[in-house]
């Protein structure tokens, strides 16, 4: 067993039991530090695979900002203790049983495919995840949705702040 | 790594999310599970990117094949934190009008 099949597994595994943690996690605080775990085994599989841009952009987007995000949310609302009302245990059990048949069927249909036999994804190899590569197709084929995307930033960060203004003081009826 | 591997761990993460927003009542951990989604979805883009380029190098000149699921991924990543910053502004205003983020009280959209 070579290094980086040891070190896929090792990610594979923390990847799954971090967000299995997310769902079962009673506490907001601990299952938004499982997906942090979550992100961070995903950059490992980015960088495993070569694409070093994205693992850094990954970490410094999700794990930076997004997560801290959350958690600066769930501190402000002062939800850091468990009262969320649990459902009964019909709806948890229908929940598992309908996302258990998806994965059946998704794993069925992509195992017996024949498209997808013998196909391997290089790691360790190949420079198409550098960051000058990617800068390159970015800024020539993809620049128009790269400036779209900033009119979409800029949309949402207004919308936030719409959504998220203090409104007047209504005589509530 | 055969790509299967990367499909089928792609799936159960994707699969795990999805159980998450079937089960649980808190909408933080709802959104999070969502984020969860995107994320076993940008892990296979980029295996399926890094399969592509592996086909391309042996049959033809193309050595950049494969970047344009990178650049995806990217995309993504950028909708996605514009995604949460407008979402967890409007949990924010839910928790101000019901003072709880179970999402069961917003059943109705009147009151």
């Amino acid at each position: 067993m070579s290094t980086t099949e040891i070190l896929f597994w090792f990610l594979s595994v923390l990847a799954l039991v971090g967000a299995t943690m997310v769902l079962i996690s009673r506490n907001p605080i601990h299952s938004i530090l499982w997906l942090i775990v979550v992100f961070f085994a995903i950059s490992g599989h980015y960088i495993l695979l070569n694409a070093q841009f994205l693992a850094i952009v990954n970490l410094i987007v999700y794990a930076g900002a997004i997560m801290v995000l959350f958690l600066f949310v769930v501190m402000l609302m002062n939800l850091n203790s468990d009262t969320e009302p649990q459902k009964n245990n019909w709806m948890k059990i229908a929940g598992a049983i309908s996302g258990g048949c998806l994965l059946l069927i998704m794993i069925d249909v992509v195992s017996g495919s024949s498209d997808m036999q013998n196909k391997t994804a290089i790691v360790k190899e190949g420079n198409i995840g550098l960051i000058k590569v990617l800068g390159k197709v970015l800024f020539t084929d993809y620049v128009v949705p790269f400036e779209i995307s900033s009119v979409l930033f800029l949309s949402a960060m207004v919308g936030a702040v719409v959504i998220g203004k203090k409104e007047k003081e209504t005589p509530n009826p | 790594m055969p790509i299967q591997y990367y499909i089928t761990l792609s799936i159960v993460l994707f699969c795990i999310g999805i159980v998450g927003v079937l089960t649980r009542r808190n909408a933080i951990i709802i959104f999070m599970c969502i984020e969860l989604m995107l994320n076993a979805v940008n892990l296979l883009l980029v295996a399926f990117s890094k399969m592509h380029n592996a086909g391309a190098v042996g049959s033809d000149a193309n050595p950049t094949a494969g970047v344009d699921g990178q650049l995806f991924v990217f995309f993504i990543m950028v909708v996605a934190a514009a995604e949460v910053s407008v979402g967890l502004s409007i949990i924010v205003m839910m928790y101000r009008n019901t003072h709880s983020v179970d999402v069961n009280f917003l059943n109705r959209l009147k009151n």
